[in-house]
């Protein structure tokens, strides 16, 4: 294929215009012997037909829902996602334009991000969003830089639970270990399988810059977050929520309820395809008394001359085109479009369809784990409430993934690579796409040994 | 533990919806509605191939921690980009993690900073021209260091002699960005680099401008240790009005251990993960980085192939310095030098008359073309800087520069027509301070004022 | 543009207000009109010591961020707090209400080598000659 529209009597009379005869007249100013070893050893470009053919071979060898009996969640969840959404977000206005940076012809993005803004605000019960981070991961690692710049330097230890997604921890950790100044704590879990309310009161002091914990957790329970905002207020803490599956919070109680200082989180699940973990976006919201140290674009409401409404980026000058070294964060993309998906999920549910599916997401995977403990004799592994993912003890789990794989079933994800004191414990998803007979094949495969 | 209502949140039938979204999309500019010339953005045809091949289920219904067998056709893909792109920037080693530009230069600069640290001293500072983009003295910030400024030539050029200055013990890498902000080629590149490994540094080259250099020169001779690319800019992604992208970091064979996990290795044709590399800098990202927007670069790459994408670059320096040409004169330029792929004119010409940049961009806006990037870099005062990139007829080009031409008369005969536009678009010239002043973030059912 | 006598100024174009030991210091008309519209204004506590010539506040518009330098070291003994609800009023009155901290002065010497009305007027003309324009948003990503 070739994308470029010239003729060859157009690249003559350009060349003419310039003043040239020849195109490599172009670059004969860079040095002959970079010019001499240059050339790209790539296969020849192939037609559209060829290509649809290789990529089509290669989306062959991957298993997806549509062929597999699929219980994966784990940070990435696999949800209904309305026509509606690609519809919007194919439409070239919107995935061909760039950062809105000229106002006047980017009101479209700018109050899309503006609705997204105000849309995360409710859903969080926040009081600030910014227009999107890259993920869930960095997004925590951004709020715990927030929490950096927000408290003193004799502040600089933060409280990780154990019970966070391994991946964000790690995230975290790759951030902040080459700052030199802030130490990461890992705070366990219980039985429960919530981050252990005890160990985190005695580990909270006066030294602890923030606590960051999920919500839901990695392993899908539900943080009793009173406890612990009680514990970061005690010692002047800020307390960051993760959460990874934003569908819970249409029914649960909010961050901003239990007073969360910085609530991030994954923006996959709203809209966003899975696509093996991404793009998708991080969210990233706080108390409104922050918002000059949050990172990331932020857009506001403004008039024109003429007194319409209108929209811009503002408080730019916390960020790096303007801030350079000094600037909140180095991001300068905001996701824009996953967050314009999530945006058309979000208005084309509803607050009741957002309700009722999360509904359909607890009460299958509730109905799941009784079915699971009664047919196949498989304990919960821990006792806390837990949203639309639970844990169970699979014996020689390892053992069996062969055979999973020849029933065509991925039935969770095992937690061991991450978690060698959970040898057979299995993290399974339910959601709305697991119906009943599909629930009947995991009943089955876990059943026996 | 629950709650009985989402306060404020919508509720809506789906074509009240959609209504809503496609007039939202009316008031957008695009490349595919419009010219776009966007400096340092490259904002090229996004093919609709690449959005074919993103969706299909095998790709776009994939879950990241499926077990690897189950996954081959997406591993053996990111193995492949990685060798792809690692040819045409001349480097030994390619992770696809990072998932931006601005995220690449961070994670470039941990892999630089792991290696340095392992030598005996992580050191203290990076050196950084007046004409790099924003993001390296942050990312540097981010990294730990420190940052000095060194200033670029008369001609626009960082010089050895320069670096030569401040280069020390305590110096772990210079950033370069070549062809630089001004869309001049560093041609002192290797001396540049000379000086700085001499001292044991490294040279960091920010890709940003990669589609300047296919077939042309590639980064890897140059003296060039770690950089990142832009996938949504070289490679075809698109945009999405801010996201997502993708910043894959290449590196020199001797910092391959310091890339992130996981790694993809190929053993008996089989893609495996590799998680346990003690000396990685660890992870930047979840799971595998954007990979819908890999599977999008992969594909234009292959469409292309290796003499598409020669040609790719070839004619973006034949449009770019066509249209310098014939801008010259109606707009003032301030460095002589060739041009790569973009080229920077300014207003000092129209300045006489009280027209900035500002305002020639919003008059642009009236003639239907998307304004040049403005005001930067900051070295050209009252920049304009012009990508055109290769996708672009000549027609289109030229009816781009006539406008230009027609805005440098009105400047001089009507500059009011000028300072007062946009005069077509949906809304004028918004109040960008009372946006800052009292910051109203969101919509509230009470709409009372925020403090 | 005005440069009241009266009044010390620094190469950073703030301004001092002498009064026995207290310096009373703003940013001039000059810097408020190079900044354009200002929409935030960051300020030290009373209480809070400043040292000559390192920064002790910022001022913002809205595509740039300056830092305000002292101009004199001593003690903060009080703040314009009006100024962060109407930052404003730095643009409408840069010599009057836009006053931004009275500091109680460690060092009389520090004055020395601030320049007078005339001498800061001379200075301004220089600087107006090098420049040109020069903020507004770059379009990377």
């Amino acid at each position: 294929m070739r994308y470029t529209p010239h003729t060859a009597a157009d690249k003559e009379r350009m060349l003419r215009t310039i003043g040239l005869t020849r195109i490599e007249q172009l670059f004969d100013h860079i040095p002959a012997p970079l010019r001499e070893r240059a050339s790209v050893s790539l296969p020849a470009g192939l037609t559209e037909v060829q290509v649809k053919r290789r990529m089509g071979a290669l989306a062959a060898r991957n298993a997806t829902p549509e062929g597999w009996h699929f219980f994966l969640g784990g940070g990435i969840y696999h949800h209904a996602i309305p026509s509606a959404v690609d519809a919007v977000i194919s439409r070239s206005e919107f995935s061909t334009s760039y950062t809105p940076y000229q106002p006047e012809v980017s009101q479209g993005t700018l109050q899309a991000i503006y609705e997204y803004q105000t849309l995360l605000c409710q859903l969080t019960g926040m009081e600030v969003s910014n227009a999107g981070l890259y993920d869930g991961a960095s997004a925590t690692a951004e709020a715990v830089l927030m929490a950096r710049r927000l408290q003193p330097e004799g502040r600089r230890r933060v409280l990780l639970s154990r019970a966070l997604h391994p991946q964000y921890r790690a995230v975290v950790s790759t951030y902040l270990k080459n700052l030199g100044d802030v130490e990461l704590v890992e705070v366990p879990f219980d039985r429960s399988g919530g981050t252990d309310i005890d160990a985190l009161t005695k580990s909270a002091d006066a030294k602890t810059m923030c606590v960051v914990v999920g919500y839901p957790n990695f392993f899908g329970v539900v943080e009793d977050l009173a406890p612990i905002q009680a514990a970061c207020a005690r010692a002047g803490a800020l307390l960051v929520t993760v959460t990874t599956e934003p569908l819970s919070l249409a029914l649960l109680q909010p961050p901003g309820a239990w007073a969360a200082d910085i609530a991030v989180g994954e923006g996959q699940g709203l809209g966003v395809p899975m696509a093996l973990g991404g793009p998708g976006f991080g969210f990233f919201t706080c108390q409104r008394k922050f918002v000059r140290s949050l990172p990331g674009r932020l857009v506001g409401e403004t008039v024109d001359h003429e007194g319409r409404r209108g929209f811009v980026l503002t408080l730019s000058t916390r960020e790096q085109h303007i801030r350079r070294e000094k600037a909140t964060s180095n991001i300068c993309t905001s996701q824009s479009l996953c967050v314009l998906a999530a945006t058309v999920f979000m208005s084309t549910l509803g607050k009741n369809g957002m309700r009722r599916l999360a509904e359909v997401n607890v009460n299958r995977a509730h109905e799941t784990r009784e079915r699971l403990a009664r047919e196949a004799g498989l304990a919960p592994a821990f006792s806390g409430p837990f949203f639309n993912e639970f844990v169970v003890d699979v014996k020689g789990l390892a053992r069996r993934q062969g055979r999973f794989s020849a029933e065509k079933i991925l039935p969770g994800i095992p937690l061991a690579r991450w978690y060698p004191e959970l040898p057979d414990s299995l993290l399974i998803c339910v959601t709305e796409m697991n119906e009943q007979e599909e629930i009947e094949h995991l009943v089955r495969a876990l059943s026996g040994s | 533990m629950l709650r009985d209502d989402i306060p404020g949140f919508p509720e809506l039938g789906e074509l009240e919806v959609l209504r809503h979204f496609t007039r939202l999309s009316h008031l957008n500019y695009a490349i595919e509605s419009q010219f776009y010339p966007l400096g340092s953005c490259t904002m090229k045809y996004n093919p609709k191939i690449n959005e074919v091949v993103a969706r299909l289920p095998g790709f776009s219904l994939l879950h990241p921690l499926a077990p690897a067998e189950l996954i081959q056709g997406a591993l053996e893909l990111l193995h492949g980009l990685e060798a792809m792109l690692a040819e045409i920037s001349g480097m030994d080693r390619v992770t696809l993690q990072p998932a931006a530009g601005a995220q690449g230069e961070l994670t470039g600069l941990m892999v630089i900073r792991a290696c340095l640290k392992e030598r005996g001293n992580p050191r203290r500072k990076i050196i950084v021209p007046d004409t790099a983009h924003g993001t390296n003295p942050a990312s540097s910030t981010l990294c730990g260091y420190d940052v000095v400024q060194i200033p670029s030539n008369n001609r626009g050029m960082v010089e050895a002699g320069k670096v030569e200055e401040v280069m020390d013990e305590e110096v772990a890498a210079l950033m370069l960005t070549n062809p630089n902000t001004l869309g001049i080629f560093e041609k002192n590149i290797q001396a540049v680099a000379d000086v700085v490994h001499k001292k044991g540094g490294m040279v960091y080259l920010d890709g940003a401008n990669l589609n300047a250099l296919m077939g042309i020169a590639k980064p890897g001779d140059m003296g060039v240790d770690v950089l990142h690319i832009n996938l949504h800019k070289t490679f075809s992604t698109p945009h999405g009005g801010g996201g997502p992208g993708a910043g894959p970091v290449g590196v020199k064979g001797f910092l391959e251990d310091y890339l992130p996990v996981p790694r993809i290795a190929k053993s008996n044709g089989n893609f495996r993960l590799q998680e346990d590399l003690p000396k990685s800098v660890g992870r930047v990202r979840s799971f595998f980085g954007n990979f819908g927007i890999l599977v999008r670069a992969y594909t234009y790459i292959i469409s292309l192939g290796g003499d598409g994408l020669e040609e790719t670059s070839r004619m973006a320096l034949l449009n770019a310095n066509y249209l310098r040409k014939k801008l010259e004169g109606a707009y003032h330029l301030p460095y002589p030098e060739p041009c790569m792929h973009e080229c920077v004119f300014t207003d000092r010409l129209q300045h006489k008359e009280g027209v900035t940049t500002l305002d020639i961009a919003k008059r642009l806006l009236d003639y239907g073309f998307h304004p040049p990037t403005i005001y930067f870099p900051l070295v050209a005062s009252g920049a304009l800087m012009i990508e055109p990139t290769e996708t672009e007829s000549r027609e289109t080009l030229d009816a781009f520069a006539e406008a230009m031409g027609a805005i440098a008369r009105e400047a001089k005969e009507n500059p009011a027509l000028v300072k007062s536009a946009p005069h077509t678009t949906p809304v004028g010239r918004l109040d960008e301070a009372r946006a800052a002043r009292k910051p109203v973030l969101r919509w509230e059912p009470t709409k009372k004022a925020e403090s | 543009m005005e440069f009241p006598e009266g009044l010390k100024y620094t190469k950073e174009h703030e301004w001092v207000l002498v009064e026995d030991r207290i310096a009373t210091i703003g940013i001039t008309e000059y810097a408020q009109q190079e900044l354009g519209d200002v929409v935030y204004v960051e300020l030290p506590e009373v209480g809070e010591k400043i040292v000559k010539d390192d920064p002790f506040g910022a001022v913002e518009s809205v595509k740039a961020v300056s830092d305000i330098y002292a101009p004199v070291s001593g003690t903060v003994i009080e703040v314009n707090d009006t100024l962060p609800d109407s930052p404003e009023t730095i643009n409408d009155d840069a010599y009057g209400d836009g006053w931004m901290i009275k500091v109680e002065m460690s060092d009389a010497d520090d004055l020395k080598d601030l320049m007078s009305a005339e001498e800061y007027a001379e200075y301004v003309d220089q600087q107006k000659e090098e420049e040109d324009e020069g903020e507004e948003e770059s379009g990377e990503e």
